[in-house]
């Protein structure tokens, strides 16, 4: 089972993205298909969707080890947190070739202007240097500071929820449900480190 | 997410018209219309054909009746119609969900027969309305229209209704009558998105115009598109279209029409202000704060080629509507 679970993890990650391709290929095969009448709209949302949804099962593993005392979880987390970087960039990949069709004014024009998309763009940037430093090798060469750049993801958990939260127009179920999500794996994360504060201080007192 | 049941009651793609059947359609109309030419002139201004579709939408008895003898109107487009599959599985009607292809999933089982309309306020005659009692003095004729989306996407729509100002004219509006106030269905049992608690519209939905603008002989009433009776998600059975403004002036599903002396409040302005205004003309200028209104995609977009093109101030409408904001600032009163 232990051997299974990140070949696993790998295989079912990859899921959205041939079913996307295979989408593709439909339309570009004149069959039906399920992107509508603006498919190119519809992938670049599809991929935002995915990359938000592998943020919010990143942040669950650790709260998830907590709850279940078992060291699995933790084990697939650097792999979820890099599929999460690989939809964030196919989201601002498709975002850039099918939206603005490579147009670098439009784009120069939409980071300015557009607050959702500087937003947006500010939360992929921070998930550079983590995707950067996911290796061994880097583990092992930055040591501690390798855990406190890491915290980078809650920043960009928040970025996030409010690039989703600017986007609306009139709806805001997405943004709550995301900023539900990811409050509620915030604070489990408050409350863990303030509970171990607490259990220091005792231990020290007695 | 985008994973869409297919129903039994889709429309297979086999029942769309085809683009070989839509251009060899075109060609005879074309030859009739020479022919037509050669026999008489007053023929010549009925060289166009009605645009059909296949799909099973019927109505009642009498207004399938009446939608068997539409004629065309010398306001349509000569540009090609977006796809009939493309029209009714791509629309804002929030009420029945906020995505896209929610309006055809949720509204299947939308009631829109019997239907009345209630008139109401400055004006000569008022009361409740049967649809038919609305309509039955109207002959029916198809507009193509375009129809540009606050969004920035846009298409090109076969309607089929009568001129707004034919109706609001038997009513006798008086001379307080300024602005004509539209409101759209209010039934949470029907309508799932009036349940939600995460929406911020406050339905029903209200949508407005200022007299003249009602009277303007483009504004119109569509009963109907592509030679049949509206589909529920196209604001079925009765709904506004104001080609030269943002899509969401034109109101669907309308139940209370209201002659005011006040300017109303309508439903995307009171919500969002900066961003959508009473006026609402189309507008390359004036950008929505959020993105560009210089562009739009016209759909069906394709992966590689979205369809861009340049959007037209007043739609391409200005030649009939440009009078109607004489000495107005257009970045102003947006």
């Amino acid at each position: 089972m232990v051997r299974l679970l990140k070949p696993a993890t790998f295989l079912l990650s990859l899921l959205p993205l041939v079913w996307i391709c295979y989408q593709i290929w439909l339309l570009q095969s004149g069959s039906g298909h399920d992107l509508g009448a603006d498919p190119g709209k519809a992938i670049v949302l599809f991929f935002g969707e995915w990359a938000i949804s592998f943020l919010v099962l990143t942040l669950a593993l650790t709260p998830l080890r907590t709850l279940l005392q078992e060291t699995w979880p933790v084990r697939v987390r650097r792999m979820l947190g890099l599929f999460m970087f690989f939809y964030a960039s196919l989201h601002l990949a498709s975002y850039a070739v099918f939206l603005l069709e490579l147009d670098v004014g439009n784009i120069a024009r939409d980071l300015a202007k557009r607050p959702y998309i500087s937003v947006g763009f500010a939360g992929w940037l921070l998930l550079l240097p983590l995707a950067l430093t996911s290796t061994n090798a880097m583990v092992r060469r930055l040591g501690r500071r390798w855990r406190s750049l890491h915290r980078l993801v809650y920043v960009v958990a928040v970025l996030a929820v409010l690039h989703v939260f600017w986007l609306a127009k009139s709806s805001y179920f997405d943004a709550f449900l995301y900023g539900l999500l990811l409050l509620f794996l915030l604070s489990s994360r408050v409350f863990s480190s303030a509970a171990g504060l607490l259990l220091k201080l005792s231990k020290a007192h007695f | 997410m985008l994973i869409h049941k297919k129903s039994p009651g889709d429309v297979k793609s086999s029942e769309i018209t085809s683009e070989a059947d839509f251009y060899n359609r075109r060609r005879l109309v074309t030859a009739l219309g020479l022919s037509g030419l050669a026999l008489s002139s007053s023929l010549a201004a009925g060289t166009r054909e009605v645009h059909r579709t296949n799909a099973p939408l019927a109505g009642p008895g009498w207004l399938e009746q009446k939608l068997s003898s539409t004629a065309t109107s010398r306001y349509s487009t000569s540009e090609d119609p977006t796809p009939f599959n493309v029209v009714t599985s791509y629309n804002n009607f929030y009420e029945f969900g906020t995505g896209k292809g929610d309006p055809e999933e949720n509204s299947r089982k939308f009631v829109t027969d019997p239907w009345s309309v209630e008139v109401a306020g400055e004006a000569e005659v008022t009361g409740t309305f049967t649809l038919e009692d609305i309509m039955k003095p109207h002959a029916l004729e198809e507009r193509v229209y375009r129809l540009r989306c606050v969004e920035a996407w846009s298409m090109v729509v076969p309607w089929i209704g009568f001129p707004l100002k034919d109706l609001l004219s038997r009513f006798k509006p008086t001379s307080d009558a300024r602005y004509v106030r539209f409101e759209t269905l209010y039934d949470p049992d029907q309508m799932p998105e009036q349940r939600s608690r995460f929406s911020t519209i406050d339905y029903p939905y209200v949508e407005g115009l200022r007299i003249d603008e009602a009277m303007n002989e483009l504004a119109f009433l569509a009963v109907g598109l592509y030679g049949k009776v509206m589909p529920n998600q196209n604001g079925a059975p009765i709904r506004l279209v104001v080609p030269w403004k943002y899509g969401f002036k034109s109101i669907k599903s309308i139940v209370k029409i209201e002659f005011t002396k006040r300017q109303p409040k309508t439903t995307w302005q009171s919500l969002q202000p900066r961003e959508y205004g009473f006026y609402a003309n189309v507008n390359p200028e004036v950008d929505h704060p959020r993105w560009s209104q210089a562009s739009e995609r016209r759909l069906p977009a394709s992966l590689f080629s979205s369809n861009s093109i340049e959007t037209l101030v007043f739609n391409g409408y200005a030649q009939h509507v440009a009078h109607l904001y004489r000495g107005m600032d257009l970045a102003r009163y947006y």
